[in-house]
């Protein structure tokens, strides 16, 4: 994987799963190695993204890397009208590794195809966000024990979740039956669900939550925003049809975990967050990790 | 019978040498003339529509004098002409004839649906890979959205 830019799900093989969560599993024992003090990482936002770049910032610093960059698109010369070109040429003069997120889709492709070092995607729009994906599958494979054969929950907003279309897609690659509960409104898209089919896969819809949890060894929440609604009762009807609370994980199997991609509002109740079930915020912890293996992968020190 | 086809076919004058595209929709017969990039070159072209087919009802024709097409150029008109047929004409002969077929990747000449795609944003060249040939299904190099048939448009 070394010189290689990680810029979607779909660039990543079965393989390189296995190489990237086992190279975690040895910076979550060891984090801070000062294996690349002689490395300068990028870190390229756009657009704000307090916890993914902290995140990244984190896993960089604890490694010895030198970080620059900015944190949002006002400080840089992106405000002057520079074109994304322009600033990643000039940026791959000064570092070995460019992490970016943008809030455009297809640039940090773009951004692959004109830097003359790798980049990894942070996000792009609505797009892509494939370390978080890595993250949810550390923390699924940490808490299972495996990654084949499980049955996974996908629960709320499933037509617009960039992190359930990525993490979906990863999981075809491991036998996994899903059940599928959103509203009507906020199915999942067609483009997505081409992957199951392409591996004939089972999947299960939903518009309810209760009936699906005895059944999975995962159920991953997300949150269902107002504004992706153009009705505003729509919203209203559904907005509480899709909330997690304590008691409705009295008949689960023992092996459940419940993740979450933050930031939640209300659809896990603060009463869920003391079961030993609830991972979310374990699993953000996680994402220091995979960034800190995919980091090292890419530079070629691992 | 023969008489009425040998008129028809003189309501566009023969060429020497060239390419003859025939059996396009009426409608598309300009964006085809995008598409080939004829619109910028020197070549001798003529070029008749809604002239009566007996196979397709209304069609459209062009003839391009002195000019051969790369197969891949000529297949990217398929997205608004599917059943097209290239002829290429020697000393005033039919010297090879074909279907256009649809490409597995397309460049350049087709604009993403996605109003946030980069390449609806910044000056960058458009790739697709036809992930559906029949219904014509393109997924973006970049933005990995699916632009579908029915919205097609070029740039």
């Amino acid at each position: 994987m070394k010189d290689k830019s990680l810029i979607s799900i779909t660039d990543i093989t079965k393989e390189d799963y296995k190489i990237i969560l086992d190279l975690a599993e040895t910076f979550e024992k060891k984090p801070k190695q000062k294996i690349l003090e002689n490395y300068v990482m990028a870190s390229l936002f756009f657009e704000p993204s307090t916890r993914t770049r902290l995140s990244f910032e984190s896993a960089a610093s604890q490694l010895g890397a030198k970080i620059v960059g900015f944190t949002d698109a006002s400080s840089s010369s992106v405000k002057k009208g520079e074109t994304l070109k322009d600033t990643i040429m000039m940026v791959s003069n000064y570092a070995d590794i460019i992490v970016m997120r943008h809030p455009k889709e297809g640039s940090s492709r773009y951004a692959s195809e004109v830097s003359s070092v790798p980049v990894l995607n942070a996000g792009d729009g609505s797009n892509q966000h494939p370390t978080q994906c890595l993250l949810d599958l550390y923390s699924i494979r940490k808490t299972q024990g495996t990654l084949d054969n499980l049955h996974v929950a996908f629960v709320g907003d499933l037509k617009y979740g960039r992190t359930v279309h990525s993490l979906v897609t990863a999981l075809t690659n491991f036998n996994t039956t899903f059940h599928l509960v959103s509203p009507v409104e906020l199915k999942l898209p067609s483009s997505v669900k081409r992957f199951i089919k392409e591996k004939n896969l089972n999947y299960y819809q939903y518009t309810e939550l209760d009936e699906v949890i005895p059944k999975v060894d995962i159920l991953y929440m997300t949150r269902i925003q107002q504004e992706r609604f153009s009705d505003p009762l729509e919203y209203e009807k559904v907005k509480n049809s899709y909330v997690l609370r304590n008691s409705m994980l009295d008949d689960s199997k023992p092996n459940l975990r419940v993740l979450h991609p933050l930031p939640r509002v209300n659809e896990i109740t603060e009463d869920v967050d003391s079961n030993p079930k609830a991972y979310y915020f374990t699993q953000a912890l996680n994402g220091v990790y995979v960034r800190q293996a995919l980091l090292a992968l890419t530079l070629g020190v691992k | 019978m023969a008489k009425q086809g040998k008129i028809k076919e003189l309501k566009v004058s023969a060429i020497e040498n060239g390419t003859v595209i025939d059996h396009i929709p009426a409608e598309s017969v300009f964006q085809v003339i995008r598409i080939l990039g004829l619109d910028k070159v020197s070549n001798q072209i003529m070029v008749g529509t809604n002239l009566d087919s007996r196979k397709y009802g209304k069609k459209g024709i062009i003839k391009v004098s002195k000019k051969f097409f790369e197969k891949e150029d000529l297949n990217k008109i398929a997205l608004v002409a599917p059943i097209a047929s290239i002829i290429v004409i020697k000393d005033y002969t039919v010297v090879y004839k074909e279907n256009v077929e649809v490409p597995d990747f397309i460049d350049k000449i087709v604009k993403c649906i996605n109003p946030n795609c980069i390449t609806n944003n910044e000056n960058i060249v458009t790739k697709f890979t036809v992930i559906d040939k029949e219904d014509l299904k393109l997924h973006c190099h970049y933005c990995e959205k699916i632009t579908k048939k029915e919205n097609i448009s070029f740039k």
